[in-house]
Order: structure tokens, then C-alpha cells, then sequence
């Protein structure tokens, strides 16, 4: 039995503990705004938050979970998410959208750290989230102007 | 004519995703024997299964400095094996399987040698080496272990011999401070450095074992901890 915080409330899972944590979310907990792209940590489609950086939900047995905080696109919050959900909105950044829960995710975990990102930085950051529609600039413009909006 | 300027840039679109898909799809490979597509086992020379020599093999060498420095050359089939290289690159990010490629995701050295904000080693890299199952015959599993970072830039192995890298091993500015004694303990004991021997599966491991490879640290530092000639 693994007991964890996911988007704020208590949890527990006692499948097999070698279950990685996007199926936890997506068939346990019903949370499917998390994605299957790969399973291999290539592409970041299935991208969450524990303990506060980002994760990725493919690769991350739940046994390694216990005691841990989990926050997923379904739960995520605080003024990043806010001015990043505004943004997104604003310039319309998805295409197909199948990629965009994990580019969010780590859009967030950025700016929640490096609140003025330069491109090099989002470059960086969004290195490992692959969207094969191919929306990057929309990304890295929706982050500038996410960055803006916090500082105004 | 609109059509075909529509269908055109449909083939565009189409090749762009192949490419988006097709490029890390390749890079994934793992350990393999491009003629079989098997994964490799590692090789040890018939005379000496685990691949790496017992200190006792260097008695005969009445010199000592002679011996210190075979020694040395002896850890150095650990030192200079890609899993170790991999991760104490000459550039900003690490390499990845016995090709030495480009790390796949391509990330960032970062100024704590642990990644750039949003794309941290532990994005990835768990406190386990982490199998995965039927997903391709080359990606077996994912390394992990609680400290997974890149060796710093003064620590690098990439390219460089291996009288260089016993040089900059023994500079205590260039090895984290550690004098002999702790270097040796940190060859026989640390767990990163036993990862090595630890890859995980689809992974070749460095040879012989962390035991026998801290053994020949403290031989070659009882011996003088000399260093082979440029
Ligand atoms: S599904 Fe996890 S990185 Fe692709
Ligand atoms: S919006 Fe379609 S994959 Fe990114």
C-alpha cells in the first residue's frame, strides 16, 4: 500500500507497487489529463509535479511515491498556473492538444522557478516535451507573455 | 492549384512529424549489435571473467612505480568504459549507451551539473534504475539512483587519455577536494560510482566489480599512486 498527496488529498494505492504513477492517475484515479506518448521518457506528454518539480508519470514506479505530493494538470495551482492558463487561452497555443497537459506542466515548473525566462531558458526547459503538431513557437511566446503578466 | 498547395503543405506537416518522431526514435538505441539488433553482453577475455585483473595479477612487477602505474592502467578499462565517460562529458550535456551519442532528451548541464530549471535530472532519472516492459526491444529500462547528476566540467573524462585523467583525478582542485585516502573510498564505496556496475537491464555494465575495482585503488595508492606518461 502506497499512500501519497495527490492535487491536495490524501491517497493510496495498493496495486502492484511496480505500476507507474500515469496509470495510477489515468486508471486508478481517473485523472486522464495526463498522457500516454511514449513510456520511455521521451516525450513528456505524461509530465506531472512531485514534490514540486516535474516528473515524468511514465518512468515512476508508485513504490517510490510513499510520502510524496503529486500534482497533476488536473490540480495544479498558484499564480504560474494562472498567468500560464491565460496565456495559453490568449494566443490559443494547442493544436491537436494531445502534448499540452505535459508542455503546461513544465511551463509552470519553470517559471516557478525562473520567473523571467529567457529563450535559452524555455529551450531548456521544454527540451524533452515533444509536440509533433509542432506548436513551439506559440509554447515559447505563451511563456514570455505568462512571464510578463506575473511581473506587471 | 489551391489544392495542391494544400496538399502540399499536408506532406510537409507529415514529413515534419516523421522527422519529430523518426530522429529520437533512432537516438533511443540502446546497447546493440547493429548486425543482430541483439542487445550486447559484455565481453570478458576468456583468461579473466570478470573482465577486470585481481591486484594479485601485478605482484610479478618487482618495480614499483611500474606496478602502480599498470595498476592504474588496469582501473583505467572502468574509467574509460562509456557508462562512466557518459557522464563526465567535455560538453554541456551528458551522452548516452556504448556509442557515447548525444543524450536523448537533448538536456542541459545546468549550474548544479543537475539539469536547468523544468528539466531537472530527476525529471527522468528516479532513485532506481526503472524497467519498462513492452515497449521496444532496445529500451529496457530507465537508469536511476538517489544522487544521479553529471560529474562537473573539471571532473571531465571525455577524450582525454588515460595519464590525463589520473593526473586530473589525483588534483584536488579537480576532484572535489579529496585527498588519497578519500578518493579511494570514494572508487570502492560511492553508489553512484557503483551504478557502473549496476546499469541496469539493456545495459552493458563496466567489468569486474566495485569490490575488486576499490582494491586496485588502494594498491595503486599504497604503491605511490603513480600515474602513466603522457
Ligand atoms: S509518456 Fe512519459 S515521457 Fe512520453
Ligand atoms: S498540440 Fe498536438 S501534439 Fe502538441
Amino acid at each position: 500500500m502506497v499512500s501519497f498527496t495527490l492535487n491536495g488529498e490524501d491517497r493510496q494505492f495498493d496495486g502492484d507497487p511496480e505500476t507507474p504513477l500515469l496509470w495510477v492517475l489515468r486508471d486508478a484515479e481517473r485523472l486522464t489529463g495526463t498522457k500516454y506518448g511514449c513510456g520511455i521518457a521521451q516525450c513528456g506528454a505524461c509530465t506531472v509535479h512531485v514534490d514540486g518539480m516535474t516528473r515524468r508519470s511514465c518512468i515512476t514506479p508508485i513504490s517510490t511515491l510513499e510520502g510524496s505530493t503529486v500534482t497533476t494538470i488536473e490540480g495544479v495551482e498558484g499564480p504560474e498556473a494562472e498567468a500560464v492558463q491565460a496565456a495559453w487561452t490568449a494566443i490559443d497555443v494547442p493544436q491537436c492538444g494531445y502534448c499540452q497537459s505535459g508542455q503546461i506542466m513544465s511551463a509552470v515548473s519553470l517559471l516557478q522557478m525562473n520567473p523571467k525566462p529567457s529563450d535559452e531558458d524555455i529551450d531548456g526547459a521544454m527540451a524533452g516535451n515533444i509536440c509533433r503538431c509542432a506548436t513551439y513557437q506559440r509554447i515559447r511566446q505563451a511563456i514570455h507573455d505568462a512571464a510578463d503578466k506575473m511581473e506587471a | 492549384m489551391k489544392r495542391a498547395l494544400r496538399s502540399g503543405s499536408a506532406s510537409l506537416a507529415l514529413a515534419l512529424t516523421l522527422t519529430l518522431l523518426a530522429n529520437p526514435i533512432a537516438s533511443f538505441a540502446q546497447d546493440r549489435n547493429p548486425a543482430t539488433g541483439e542487445a550486447s553482453q559484455p565481453i570478458a577475455p576468456p583468461d579473466e571473467p570478470s573482465g577486470l585483473r585481481p591486484v594479485s595479477d601485478f605482484d610479478q612487477i618487482a618495480d614499483e612505480t611500474e606496478r602502480s602505474i599498470a595498476i592504474f592502467q588496469e582501473t583505467g578499462k572502468v574509467l574509460q568504459h562509456p557508462r562512466c565517460v557518459n557522464c563526465h562529458p567535455a560538453g554541456n550535456s551528458p551522452l548516452q549507451n556504448m556509442g557515447m551519442n548525444p543524450h536523448q532528451p537533448p538536456v542541459q548541464r545546468g549550474e548544479a551539473n543537475f539539469g536547468v530549471p523544468g528539466m531537472m535530472c530527476n525529471t527522468c532519472h528516479g532513485p532506481e534504475n526503472v524497467k519498462v516492459v513492452g515497449q521496444s526491444a532496445d529500451i529496457k529500462s530507465i537508469p536511476g539512483n538517489p544522487n544521479w547528476h553529471l560529474a562537473p566540467i573539471e571532473m571531465a573524462w571525455e577524450g582525454k587519455s588515460l595519464a590525463e585523467i589520473c593526473t586530473q583525478i589525483k588534483d584536488e582542485n579537480r576532484n572535489g577536494g579529496l585527498d588519497l585516502a578519500a578518493l579511494v573510498d570514494h572508487m570502492a564505496h560511492d553508489d553512484l560510482v557503483g551504478w557502473g556496475w549496476n546499469p541496469g537491464e539493456g545495459r552493458e555494465p563496466v567489468p569486474g566489480t566495485q569490490e575488486r575495482f576499490g582494491e586496485l585503488y588502494a594498491a595503486w595508492a599504497a604503491t605511490g599512486a603513480h600515474c602513466p606518461a603522457e
